[in-house]
């Protein structure tokens, strides 16, 4: 039904979206136990649970429909420059205002992704983003719960808050950096491509914080961090897959 | 000093063994309050109480009632009450409620219906 170019940019499409949830869900999981309250961090634990989870549903389509290896193969055995993964996902957790605007920047993207690819022409990835529409919706309610409610709590809150959003934007905008063929994915339906994924999410994101009584950081003077989806990263990737692969590489045959 | 721990995640933390001396007074904003949940399984039954979640707003209430008791089963809607604008009874006025189990005749299993239905269709099986 497609090309191969069309594809070759499905596949890194999917690749570096199930990349972006499985670092982000287990930088997020860094968390468990270590919450601030009991409440958020079973709730926290939870959304990260979701993003591993989502990252199994996009590796699996790379499988079954586009030839690439076994889900766990993707995620634990590759090197740190096959991961297409973007740099706000692999910072360390710092302090939890940090991990609450990343988590609240990168699950609107994923909400307004999601949302696209549930019409994409491409079936798989739209029954996979069709499933998944409940869960991203929670998310999205308990990023902006949390921003209002810390924009709108003490002077500190509000000023760490609005720091860490400062701190965080030019990552942020890393997320959608373009990729190779993505014109041709926009041309036959498949997706709606970075530039109009953005726009949108510069919207969403402006709502959100001028509502918590924040300041929209200016878009048009912010550097974007880009080279993730080439495969260049921070220092922090490498020791986070160390971490992350260690218990599956003792044996990696080992049944679950 | 810092925390050791075995997991590496506790470590990068950097936590001081001793983070707040034991009489330390929490500040309002680190003691939340209590918000009551109710369950509700399907559409058409009741929300039932389910326990609580502390939290500084109704809304983060709600956030948390979903994953904390929404996690597991069927759920279709949830409700939260802040705990203060609960009316209780107090406990010491339980003597009203004293003499009730004595009350037998309010309680089906009170009446020996069951012998009565025995005896009628005994004296009318042969009509």
């Amino acid at each position: 039904m497609f090309n191969k170019e069309t594809l070759d940019a499905v596949r890194s499409l999917l690749l570096f979206q199930a990349d972006d949830h499985l670092i982000i869900g287990h930088r997020n999981s860094e968390w468990t136990g270590l919450g601030p309250i009991l409440e958020e961090d079973i709730a926290f634990s939870s959304i990260a649970q979701d993003k591993i989870g989502h990252a199994l549903g996009l590796y699996t389509i790379l499988h079954e429909q586009l030839g690439e290896a076994e889900p766990d193969t993707l995620a634990f055995m590759r090197n740190e420059t096959d991961f297409t993964s973007c740099h706000l996902v692999e910072l360390p957790i710092g302090e939890y205002d940090f991990s609450l605007v990343r988590h609240f920047f990168f699950d609107l993207a994923a909400h307004i992704r999601f949302e696209d690819l549930a019409t994409s022409a491409f079936d798989p990835v739209a029954k996979l983003a069709r499933k998944v529409k409940g869960e991203i919706k929670y998310h999205v309610f308990h990023a902006n719960t949390f921003i209002n409610q810390l924009g709108h709590g003490s002077e500190e809150s509000k000023a760490r808050l609005q720091s860490a959003v400062n701190q965080n934007f030019g990552l942020a905008l890393g997320m959608f950096e373009s990729f190779e063929g993505e014109n041709l994915l926009v041309q036959q339906g498949i997706y709606k491509g970075e530039a109009a994924i953005r726009e949108i999410w510069l919207g969403e994101v402006q709502a959100v914080l001028l509502e918590a009584g924040l300041k929209m950081p200016d878009a048009a003077t912010t550097a974007s961090v880009l080279g993730g989806r080439k495969g260049f990263h921070t220092e922090f990737l490498q020791p986070l897959l160390d971490e992350m692969t260690e218990v599956f590489r003792v044996d990696p045959a080992a049944e679950w | 000093m810092k925390i050791k721990s075995l997991d590496p995640r506790v470590d990068r933390l950097a936590l001081d063994a001793v983070d707040k001396q034991p009489d330390a007074v929490l500040q309002p904003e680190e003691h939340w309050g209590t918000y009551q949940v109710f369950h509700q399984r399907k559409r058409g039954e009741k929300h039932s109480s389910v326990g609580i979640v502390h939290a500084p707003s109704a809304e983060l209430a709600l956030v948390f009632a979903k994953e904390q008791y929404g996690r597991r089963g069927e759920t279709v809607n949830m409700w939260i009450v802040n705990t203060r604008d609960v009316l209780a009874m107090d406990y010491d006025d339980y003597d009203v409620f004293a003499t009730t189990p004595d009350k037998m005749y309010r309680d089906p299993a009170g009446y020996k219906v069951n012998d009565k239905i025995a005896e009628f269709k005994k004296a009318n099986l042969h009509v």
